[in-house]
Formats: C-alpha cells, sequence, structure tokens
C-alpha cells in the first residue's frame, strides 16, 4: 500500500494525453474468471494491478477478481477479499500496485459509479475497464474509461466516464505465438526446428507478396503507392552493404562455429552413452 | 433381445472395472496446460529473470491427464526460519482466496524458472518428493526465460520416473542396486507431453484480438541472428559440468582403488590364516576361524553414490541438446541470410 502513493496518475485537465496498456494474461485472467463466476452472478468484477509509466501510460499488467453481490440498486464488494488478495499479490511483486478495476459487460452501467468511487479511495484516479465477454455487439469489445466528477461548486453532481484509448497490441501473446493462444485445443508445442520453420515460411510468403508487388506496379497493373516504395527501399538498404568474398567469409566463419559446435555436443554425448554402456558392463564383470 | 439386455450391464461393469482399475494408477500421460497459465508462468518468471523463481499449480486430475487451470507465483524466498513459516501463511491464504472465486483447489505441482536448462539438481528431487509424499499424482513445470527470447517457448513438464522414487526412498544409490533396477541416468526424469487448451471465450477473444500483421514479435525473434551469448554460456556450462562429472569419476577411482586394495588385503590375510590352519591341523589343534571381523580390513568401504554423476550426466545431454537445436536454427539462418544475400 505504502508503494501506491507515489504513482499519482498524472490526471487532470489533460485526459486526452492518457492512454492504458493491457497485458494479454489480464484478458486471459478476466475471462477465466468470468468462466468460473458463481451461478447466480451476472458478471465478475476485479482489481487490476500494474505500474504507471513514466510517460503517463497506465500499464495494466495483473488482475484478480473479487467476489461481489449486485442486486438493482446496490453493489457489496467483498473488501476484505481484495485487501488480502492485495496483500498476497505484493508480497509477490511490490512493484504492482492497483491502477483501477475491471468489469465484464458491454460499457458502464449504474452500479459502476459505486464501485468505481470505492477504487478512487484506494488509488487516485483508477481506470475501469470493460471486457465484454457476451459478445453483445458482435465483437469483444474492450474499452477502459477515468471518471470525470462533474460537480457545481463544492455539489457533486454525478460521475462522468470518459473512455481512454487502450493499447491491445499484446507483444508477450505474439511471443508465445498466437497458434498457441488462439485455439482452444493444441497438442504439441513446436519445437525449436518447427517454430523456424513456420517463421521463414512466413519470411517467404511476405518476400513474395512484395516480388508480386513489384512486379505489378513495374508492369502497371497497381498504381504505385510511394510510401509503399519507401518502405521497400528501406528494407533493402538495411541489408549491410558487404563484398560478396567478406559476406562469404562471414557466413562460412559461422557455419564452421556452429560445425564445430554441434561436433563438440554430438561427441560429448556419444562419449556419454559410451560411458554408460561401459559401466553397465563393468558391473556386470 | 439379450444383447441389449445385457449391454448395458456390461457397460456398468466395465466401467466399474475403469473405476477400479484407476484406483490403482494409470500413468500419467499428458499434461493440458491452459494458456492463462503459460502465460502466468511466463509472466512471473520473465519479470525476475535472471532470479530463479517458483509457484504453486493448480488443476484437477483426470484419469491420465493432469490438468492445469491455474497458478499462483511465490514470493521470493530467503532462507529464514520466519519467513518459511511465512511461506506456508502466505500458500493457505492464496488457496483460500482462490477458493472463493471458484478456481480449482487442488495442488498438482509446481513450476519454476531456469537458466540455461541447468534445473537437474538435488533440490529439485528433494522439493519433488515432497510433493509427492502429498500428491499422489504431482508435475513440474520447467520454463526457460533465456531461451524464449529466442522465439521458443520453453516450457517443459516433468516427473521423477517410479522406479527413481524408489530408490530414492531407499537412498541407495550403489552400482548394485542401480544394475538390479536396471536403472541409467536416462530414467531419472520423465518428460511428459504438453498439450494447450484454452476456454472457447479465450479463444474467441484472441482471434478478435489478434492483430493483423503477417508478422508477429515471435518470427522476429527467431529471426534474430545474433544467438552467440546463449551458445557461449551453454558452452560454459557445459564445461563446468564436465568438470564436475570429472570429479566424480576421480571418486569412483579412488572408490576402486581402494577396494581392490582392500580385497588383495584380505586375500592375502585368508592365505596366511589357511597355512596356518594347515600347520595346526597338522599338528592336531582346532583350526582358526577363516573370518575376523574384528579386523580393519574387513570392513566395508563406502561406496560413494551415483545420484551426482546421474544428474550431471542428465545436465550435460540436456546442455548437448540445447546446443544441437540452437546450431540447427542457426544453420538455418546463416543459409537463409545467405539466399538473401545473393539475391
Amino acid at each position: 500500500m505504502a508503494a501506491s502513493e507515489h504513482t499519482v496518475l498524472q490526471f487532470g485537465t489533460s485526459s486526452s494525453t492518457l492512454t492504458a496498456k493491457i497485458h494479454p494474461l489480464v484478458i486471459f485472467n478476466i475471462c477465466d474468471c468470468y468462466v468460473r463466476r458463481p451461478d447466480q452472478a451476472e458478471r465478475v468484477i476485479g482489481t487490476l494491478l500494474g505500474s504507471i509509466l513514466p510517460d503517463g501510460t497506465v500499464d495494466i499488467r495483473n488482475s484478480y477478481a473479487v467476489p461481489h453481490s449486485e442486486s438493482a440498486d446496490q453493489v457489496a464488494l467483498d473488501i476484505e477479499y481484495h485487501h488480502n488478495m492485495l496483500v498476497s499479490h505484493q508480497k509477490v511483486n511490490p512493484k504492482e500496485v492497483i491502477v483501477g478495476w475491471y468489469s465484464t459487460g458491454l460499457g458502464v452501467t449504474g452500479g459502476s459509479a459505486l464501485i468505481h468511487e470505492f477504487y478512487s479511495r484506494e488509488v487516485p484516479n483508477p481506470i475501469h475497464l470493460t471486457v465484454d465477454t457476451g459478445f453483445n455487439n458482435g465483437e469483444g469489445t474492450i474499452k477502459a474509461y477515468v471518471s470525470a466528477n462533474l460537480s457545481l461548486g463544492d455539489r457533486q453532481l454525478a460521475a462522468q466516464f470518459q473512455e481512454v484509448p487502450l493499447d491491445l497490441r499484446m507483444v508477450e501473446a505474439e511471443r508465445v505465438g498466437f497458434d498457441i493462444l488462439k485455439t482452444t485445443m493444441v497438442d504439441k508445442l513446436p519445437n525449436d526446428l518447427e517454430g523456424m520453420e513456420a517463421s521463414m515460411e512466413r519470411l517467404l510468403a511476405l518476400i513474395d507478396d512484395v516480388y508480386k508487388y513489384v512486379d505489378n506496379v513495374v508492369e502497371g497493373h497497381v498504381a504505385p503507392d510511394n510510401s509503399i516504395g519507401r518502405f521497400i527501399s528501406e528494407t533493402v538498404s538495411s541489408l549491410p552493404k558487404l563484398s560478396p568474398p567478406a559476406f562469404d567469409k562471414l557466413v562460412n566463419d559461422s557455419l564452421q562455429d556452429n560445425l564445430l559446435l554441434l561436433y563438440l555436443s554430438s561427441i560429448t554425448r556419444t562419449q556419454l552413452s559410451l560411458a554408460e554402456k561401459l559401466n553397465t558392463a563393468a558391473q556386470i564383470l | 433381445m439379450a444383447n441389449t439386455n445385457t449391454a448395458p450391464m456390461a457397460m456398468a461393469r466395465s466401467f466399474l472395472q475403469v473405476a477400479a482399475t484407476e484406483e490403482v494408477a494409470s500413468p500419467l500421460r499428458v499434461v493440458q496446460i491452459e494458456g492463462l497459465v503459460i502465460l502466468k508462468i511466463i509472466k512471473h518468471c520473465k519479470e525476475f529473470s535472471p532470479a530463479l523463481v517458483t509457484g504453486q499449480l493448480l488443476g484437477l486430475d483426470v484419469g491420465s491427464v493432469l490438468e492445469l487451470t491455474n497458478c499462483f507465483p511465490f514470493p521470493i524466498r530467503e532462507e529464514d526460519e520466519e519467513n518459511e513459516a511465512e511461506g506456508a501463511n502466505y500458500q493457505l491464504d492464496m488457496m483460500k482466496c482462490l477458493r472463493e472465486v471458484n478456481v480449482d483447489n487442488n495442488t498438482v505441482g509446481w513450476y519454476q524458472s531456469t537458466l540455461l536448462g541447468s534445473f537437474q539438481t538435488v533440490e529439485l528431487i528433494e522439493t519433488f518428493m515432497n510433493y509427492q509424499e502429498n500428491i499422489r499424482r504431482c508435475v513440474c513445470i520447467i520454463y526457460d526465460p533465456s531461451r524464449s527470447n529466442q522465439g521458443v517457448l520453453a516450457l517443459k513438464a516433468l516427473k521423477l520416473s517410479d522406479s527413481f522414487m524408489e530408490l530414492y526412498r531407499s537412498n541407495n544409490f550403489t552400482g548394485e542396486k542401480l544394475r538390479e533396477k536396471n536403472l541409467s541416468w536416462v530414467d531419472i526424469f520423465e518428460e511428459i507431453p504438453i498439450k494447450v487448451s484454452n476456454s472457447a471465450l479465450i479463444s474467441a477473444f484472441m482471434t478478435e484480438l489478434e492483430a493483423d500483421t503477417p508478422v508477429t514479435q515471435c518470427d522476429y525473434d527467431r529471426l534474430q541472428l545474433s544467438s552467440n551469448p546463449f551458445l557461449e554460456r551453454n558452452m560454459e556450462f557445459l564445461i563446468e559440468c564436465m568438470d564436475d562429472l570429472s570429479m566424480e569419476q576421480q571418486k569412483f577411482q579412488f572408490y576402486y582403488r581402494s577396494l581392490s586394495r582392500q580385497q588383495s588385503q584380505q586375500q592375502a590375510w585368508l592365505q596366511k590364516r589357511r597355512a596356518e590352519n594347515a600347520a595346526r591341523k597338522a599338528a592336531g589343534e582346532e583350526p582358526l576361524p577363516e573370518e575376523d571381523p574384528a579386523n580393519p580390513i574387513f570392513k566395508p568401504v563406502p561406496e560413494p553414490s551415483r545420484l551426482d554423476s546421474f544428474l550431471i550426466t542428465n545436465q550435460m545431454a540436456n546442455y548437448c541438446n540445447q546446443i544441437n537445436g540452437v546450431a540447427g536454427q542457426n544453420f538455418s539462418r546463416l543459409h537463409l541470410m545467405k539466399a538473401l544475400h545473393e539475391n
């Protein structure tokens, strides 16, 4: 809790600069909690953990669900649970502090204001993330909001939820591979060489695409696009300029290094299995 | 008619039989991991890399499949009595909390990060034995953040083989026992194939969120040309292991030498005794016993445990595999680069 004091959200009049970045784990977690929600519950809500990056972006890195009960005009949040879980999470990673809360469903609902008020007491200016697990408008909408108070003089009138841009690019998920995360069942993890093969195939396909495009432009089938041309020339010029003998030498040297390593490791392996055979033979004697 | 009547009966019986046989223990064939667990493990391991971290795996044990549906990280442990109790409390708290949101609250093992695959240690075996005492079937997931930087999902599910566990319990790693069990270094760890499953909801979201660019971060990582630091570290570790192994072998040589010295001493003593006995017999006296337990040369020389050398051998085999894998990747990369350059 002490750590949260110095993560002041830079917010006030300049709400337009605030952005949020979400890690795929958070979405996975929310979906999992939604799948496991209690029978009578309509939605799940929970706490978002993360940090504020130096440029003011809210980095949402972790989350946990908080049990709650909801009736027509009331929301009861299990605050004790929330605090227990927070303490546990901070034992592991003290750098992650509360940055806001999430709820499933499309957009902001009436009860949200109450919960938002609670989280505003935990951390200044929390983020409210909504994940539409019901696919209400045909797509999984994920949105982030911050709330601004509308007040007249000293009197609070209402809380207004403003949408903030959300960065959904998932470098971490890409690292693991969408092939694995996208389907419901994968029988086998790709090993070194299979992954390599897939990547190379993709690269080849891309190069083919570029070839086709360039050929089409040259022959006049497609209208030339300067920006694409610039990208292509940049890509080509990013190859280091080396004389063919120098390049050959470089490649061959690396090849030989690798071959040597391969040889060494193979010889070690042979040695190991030989030693094992000898060992058992010696024991039998 | 008779057939249709007996079929359900037979089914019921066979179901019972199946249940009964499963009670005995069906071997663990597949570990089925949720994408959520993979991401959680990766996040935890990566954030603390290069420090090594561990965490608990929660899930269900269904027949020959072990489903991992959730996990939680352990705080970094400091060697302290007080902290140990605190760690246990933390575990209990976490389990309690997770149960409240309907997470499978059933420990099925643990995960840990590793550096270049150097995980085959006595500690791992000890932890495994500890877990095994409480849970009939448990598994250890190993994740290697250093390898993942090259675009490989370096996840491994391991368990100790049954015959090894039996041997470890009796703590008897002499050559004779190992021969009896026909156990070699390859048989210590069993790697279990990993399946990945995701809920339909997550699958839908991921399809929605997948960037439409044809190139992913994973491809960039894989096509990265510089793997030399990785290979160098690997070689260093391999060489260290070799040193360790040669130390172990020296121990064994020493043992065999002292054993053979002892045997020759015993032989000499026995001959002397026999000659003496023959003389006594000729003189009509009672022969002396042919064994003398009090004599120090009959004290058995303790045989060094082979566990360490087995583990080191395993480790070396692992490094060799890694080097082979990365070198193989390098070949493809280099040839690719050559082809590109020629174009």
